[in-house]
């Protein structure tokens, strides 16, 4: 589903991600994991296609499409979905108006009719039942005044709506209490299938005890490190990162 | 994608004037230049009582007496007075009852603009007065209105048959001394329209004025006056277009509102005169004066605004609060591209006791333009337990565009309670790359946004005049909100 | 009696040649002065305030400095702060005679403004001085420039911190006739360094008086420079001050503007941000009855990106007190990532008291957060009644939600025993204890 080869991308003139290879299959569900910048929420953001970072070398293949080449919209519209780490707020424009619009303009991309309201009011019904979001919150301005939770919760519930075939969730869990981390992540196992992937991007291991990853990779300093399963989670969150820092200076000295 | 957002935020900005056709119409024009020979011509075409006739020439002795503003926020080069055509009239004549014998060139042009002029096809239940160049060419639905009494007219037709109401309320409001270009309107008005709600009637209509300017190096100086008696309500829409033409076109006309006890006056407006293309050339100079009083108490009088067009705008849609408990609002979304300027605001002045008033502007610059809101907000000694919101938000697109806000507030009662905020910002970056991560391009993303940021001002307008209002703000929202 | 203009010509004319460096720039400004004239109500800029009225009859000027001693400044001296630097103004003109500077010489230097035109300052005094009269155009401005060889000159060497804090007394005689002082002062923080600047005002005579004062303050790098204005002359002692604030480097300044009582009173405050990073701070309070007017007027000049600014200031009116309020911001086509705060709340005590306010940003770059805000309003009636309902008294429950309005200014206030004596006062206008 989605192939990186040897990745490397900058802002301004800091390089940030300096050969990133990773394989993502459907149905599966992958853990970045890493301390604080190591490039997690850049191979985050430079997959979704922000400006901000230049892309040096490397590719990505998504769904036999050169991702690269492709606006962020289009990314979208193949089925790439980014829960953002920070989601941004719209004045004045309601999220249910804006969903309904993202949608629309999906279906338009794939040929088929835009949804009425009725349509549409029916499957957002069923879909905000996943993360347990309330119809009051749907009809405010787009995260304007949102707690922290409620933004973590709408992306989840837009994700939802959009049934993206790959999802990428930046640092979901950061700023969410255990409450809301297991309303979220219920959210996201329920649409768990094998045609879905998923990568998850964090720094904590807890997350984990929640959406459970098929594999699981360290990145540090723009590399992924170590790759593994779900135990190589449980031992970073025992020994640190701190531990991976030491074993890869040492193999670099 | 720094600059395709430009990009896209330009033609986003920059939908094409659509309104930009002359029409070919023979035209009966006064000769060019203002002399008191041009009043007197003016008032003999209108074939005007004497007194109408010495109330323009009193104006325009005073107006020779007078200057131009130089305080607002706009520079223009100075305007010639002398090489404008003051009375510029379709040539062809029509008896008031027989909307079919419109010549045909005519119709056209309204069914152009999307305004029926006839009554059997009509969509909507709204009564037309439609105004090109300088006078009244058809009004719809008088006969039905006047079965509840209401008076909907051109100002020429009011003169005659209504001359009495005509000398009570023209000029009451904003007397032909008050600033310059009101000087100039009441010298060389030449047509406008007239409602008149009486005593305990709901208009069953939005009334409406379509204004037009067709000929070429003329001037527009129309005149409205709308008077609602006890009790009444009237929604009024006005909406304005001209031809693209490379020299500018003065647009001066005055408004007067008069709201009785218990009265409401709703009053809407999307100016879309001809902005003068992407270089700054041409356009219309719209210097209006427009203002309201509620005489009466518990009376009422909202204005709401959508600005789009106008190379230079120069208006403050004003509400004097006299009669106890009475309301003052004014919804505006000022829209500036290109090299257009606007100083645009209202005045909102608390005399009576217990009275209200909103003011909620929304500008949004691109471009070069420059935005500026100016505002006054006085509350009087006497009128106690006044009470003001002002809210004004500013957007701006693009680098070489200017905001500006000129509130001022003037309270001399301890008893008011004033309060104004304001906030300036631009559309993020964060914000268009969150739209387009869900699948919305940039476009839209825009669309969205500027939607959002003028929503508030937008609810205010009657349903049609929404519709047509977004349009405005060059919006495509093919097939997204519902 | 006769027009106050011809008393200034005269003085004009005895200080020629006294000043020898300033010469050019006195002459300059008088031709300025004599072309302009004084603002009237129709000068935007003087909407509110009437101070043409003030010049209708004769003053009276000082050309050569009071016979007054070290015992007649000695009253003035604010509580609890007789170590600090003083330096004094008596009657317009800075008397080195009668300040006191605590701070070593390799701290701070303090000298007549004319003698720093002549020596190693004059290229900066030459560089900065009349700064100000970019912002403001106008007569008052140039009346006082006319009279600048009276002034000060202030340096904060670099990487040097002003211990103590330098107060600046401006005492103005009005017992033999309507006093008129034209105090100038000029202050050189350099790099680096950091002080806190406090100025006062005091009318001794029972007379009436205008002190028409210029101060134009450069900040450089790094340095840290506070500010306290303090005004509280009584209801005969009219003011007109520009405090002119150029921050050439990355730097912070903070400035505390206190009215408490004056006729009339226009403060303009002028924070221009000509450097990165820059951040700036302003506060104000207006606590005012009788007929005391309050107009003070700021300028935040954001020239270039990445500036802070925060602006609140805070006027409560009593009886038939005016307060008015301008704020501009301005933000000019380079400043982008501009951060821009103003607000300005007012409280309306008095019957025939009222307020005018006009917050105006002028925008003309795109990336910013720009916001202002005001409200005009009075005290808070289901406060007064919560608190009535706990059995406190009317005019102690007023008292208290007064001093609660007001105590985030007097916060802002750094130093310790200059924020006490304001306290203080504040708590006797208010009749206000704890």
């Amino acid at each position: 589903m989605l192939k990186i080869v040897n990745l490397q991308a900058r802002i301004e003139e800091k390089e940030i991600l300096k050969g990133i290879n990773l394989e993502i299959k459907p149905g599966e569900v992958h853990a970045i994991m890493g301390p604080n910048g190591s490039g997690k929420s850049t191979l985050a953001s430079v997959l979704a296609g922000r400006e901000d970072y230049e892309v040096t070398g490397g590719s990505v293949n998504f769904l036999g499409k050169d991702l690269l080449e492709l606006s962020p919209e289009d990314r979208a519209k193949e089925g790439l979905f980014l829960a953002f780490q920070y989601p941004v707020e719209i004045p004045g424009v309601s999220t249910t108006n804006f969903i309904k619009t993202a949608v629309n303009e999906k279906r338009k991309y794939q040929g088929l009719e835009p949804l009425d309201a009725a349509q549409f009011l029916k499957i957002m019904k069923e879909k905000m039942k996943l993360v347990e979001i309330d119809q009051s919150l749907l009809s405010r301005s787009l995260n304007e005044g949102f707690s922290g939770g409620e933004k973590k919760r709408n992306e989840i519930f837009q994700m939802a709506m959009l049934e993206p075939k790959l999802a990428i969730l930046d640092e979901t869990d950061s700023g969410l209490d255990i409450d809301a981390l297991r309303i979220v992540a219920n959210g996201v196992n329920q649409l768990r299938s094998k045609d879905k992937a998923f990568l998850v991007v964090t720094h904590y291991q807890r997350l984990l005890d929640y959406i459970v990853p098929d594999f699981v990779h360290v990145l540090y300093n723009g590399r992924i490190v170590r790759s593994g399963t779900k135990e190589l989670a449980l031992e970073l969150e025992e020994k640190g990162y701190d531990f991976i820092k030491a074993e890869v200076e040492k193999e670099l000295a | 994608m720094h600059e395709e957002n430009d990009d896209i935020l330009e033609q986003v900005t920059t939908s094409e004037y659509k309104y930009g056709f002359v029409t070919d119409i023979e035209a009966d024009e006064a000769p060019r230049g203002l002399s008191e020979d041009t009043v007197r011509f003016i008032s003999a075409k209108k074939n005007e009582p004497e007194w109408m006739l010495q109330n323009r020439l009193k104006a325009y002795r005073h107006w020779l007496t007078m200057e131009e503003p130089k305080w607002p926020n706009v520079s223009y080069p100075a305007i010639n007075y002398q090489d404008i055509i003051y009375y510029s009239a379709p040539k062809q004549k029509i008896a008031p009852d027989s909307l079919d014998d419109i010549d045909p060139e005519l119709r056209k042009t309204f069914d152009k603009l999307g305004i029926s002029l006839n009554e059997q096809k009509r969509l909507t239940g709204i009564a037309v007065d439609a105004v090109i160049d300088s006078v009244s060419v058809a009004t719809t639905f008088k006969e039905e209105l006047s079965k509840v009494g209401v008076i909907f007219c051109s100002m020429s037709e009011a003169i005659q048959e209504h001359p009495e109401l005509i000398k009570k309320y023209l000029g009451s409001v904003v007397p032909a001394t008050d600033n310059f270009f009101t000087a100039l309107n009441a010298a060389v008005f030449s047509d406008g329209s007239f409602c008149y709600i009486p005593k305990g009637v709901r208009c069953p209509m939005e009334l409406s004025t379509y204004f037009r300017i067709n000929a070429a190096n003329t001037g527009q100086f129309e005149r409205t006056l709308i008077v609602a008696e006890d009790e009444s309500y009237v929604s009024y829409l006005e909406g304005c277009t001209a031809p693209m033409r490379d020299e500018n076109q003065l647009h001066a006309a005055v408004v007067e509102l008069v709201a009785m006890e218990k009265a409401e006056i709703k009053y809407s407006t999307v100016q879309n005169w001809y902005p003068g293309d992407k270089e700054g050339k041409g356009g219309i100079y719209n210097f209006v004066t427009k203002r309201g009083i509620c005489a009466g108490n518990y009376s009422k009088i909202s204005w709401t605004q959508v600005e789009t067009g106008s190379s230079i705008t120069w208006k403050y849609p004003s509400v004097i609060l006299k009669g106890d408990h009475s309301t003052g609002e004014f919804y505006s979304v000022a829209v500036t591209n290109n090299c257009q300027q606007a100083d645009t605001g209202t005045k909102m002045i608390h005399l009576g006791k217990n009275t209200k008033s909103r003011i909620v502007s929304k500008g949004i610059s691109a471009g070069r333009s420059h935005n500026s809101y100016r505002g006054l907000v006085d509350v009087a000694k006497n009128a106690s337990n006044a009470r003001n919101f002002s809210q004004c938000d500013s957007l701006l697109l693009g680098d070489r565009c200017g905001a500006h806000t000129f509130p001022y507030i003037e309270v001399k009662n301890n008893t008011a309670m004033v309060e104004h905020e304001a906030t300036t910002s631009k559309i993020g970056e964060d914000q268009i790359f969150y739209c387009n991560q869900r699948g919305i391009d940039t476009e839209t993303a825009v669309a969205l946004i500027i939607n959002g940021f003028a929503k508030e001002v937008m609810n205010q307008l009657p349903m049609e005049f929404a519709v047509e209002a977004q349009k405005l703000l060059a919006i495509s929202l093919e097939g997204s909100v519902g | 009696m006769m027009d106050a203009t011809i008393n200034i010509k005269e003085a004009f004319e005895k200080t020629e040649g006294v000043a020898e460096n300033l010469a050019a720039f006195r002459n300059e400004n008088w031709k300025v002065f004599s072309g302009l004239g004084l603002p009237a109500l129709k000068h935007e800029e003087w909407r509110y305030t009437k101070i043409k009225n003030l010049f209708n009859n004769g003053m009276v000027i000082d050309t050569e400095g009071s016979a007054v001693d070290k015992n007649f400044v000695n009253q003035f001296i604010l509580p609890g702060v007789a170590s600090a630097n003083s330096i004094i103004f008596v009657n317009g003109r800075f008397r080195n005679d009668l300040s006191t500077i605590s701070s070593s010489k390799d701290i701070l230097v303090v000298k007549s403004l004319e003698e720093a035109s002549g020596d190693e300052d004059a290229a900066f005094v030459s560089l900065h001085l009349g700064h100000s009269q970019k912002y403001h155009a106008d007569g008052i401005n140039a009346l006082n420039a006319a009279f600048a060889a009276g002034g000060v000159y202030i340096k904060v060497n670099k990487g040097k911190a002003v211990g103590q804090p330098i107060i600046i007394y401006s005492i103005s005689d009005s017992s033999d006739g309507f006093r008129l002082s034209l105090p100038r002062i000029l202050v050189n923080v350099e790099e680096a360094a950091q002080v806190e600047i406090i100025q006062t005002y005091i009318n001794h005579g029972g007379g009436q008086s205008l002190t028409n004062e210029v101060t134009e303050i450069c900040v450089a790098r790094d340095a840290i420079m506070h500010y306290i204005k303090l005004q509280n002359e009584g209801p005969k002692s009219s003011h007109t001050g520009t405090t002119h604030i150029r921050q050439l480097g990355k730097s912070l300044t903070h400035a505390v503007t206190i009215t408490l009582d004056g006729e009339i009173v226009r403060n303009n405050l002028n924070m221009v941000m000509e450097a990165e990073y820059c951040e700036s701070n302003m506060y104000g309070l207006y606590l005012i009855k009788g007929n005391t007017l309050a107009d003070n007027h700021t300028i935040v000049d954001n020239m270039v990106p990445n500036c802070l600014s925060n602006e609140l200031y805070k006027g409560i009116m009593d009886e038939s007190a005016t307060g008015v309020f301008n704020g501009k911001i301005f933000v000019r086509q380079d400043a982008q990532k501009t951060n821009a705060y103003q607000s300005n709340k007012n409280i309306l005590l008095g019957n025939k008291s009222s307020a005018n306010t006009k917050p105006q940003l002028e925008i003309f770059a795109d990336d910013v957060k720009c916001s202002h805000g005001c409200t005009i309003g009075k005290l808070d009636k289901d406060a007064l009644f919560y608190l009535k309902a706990r059995g406190i008294s009317a005019e102690n429950a007023q008292a208290l939600l007064l001093h609660a309005f007001a105590i985030d200014i007097l916060n802002q206030i750094k130093n310790k025993e200059i924020r006490t004596y304001v306290e203080s006062l504040i708590s006797e206008r208010l009749s206000f204890s704890i």
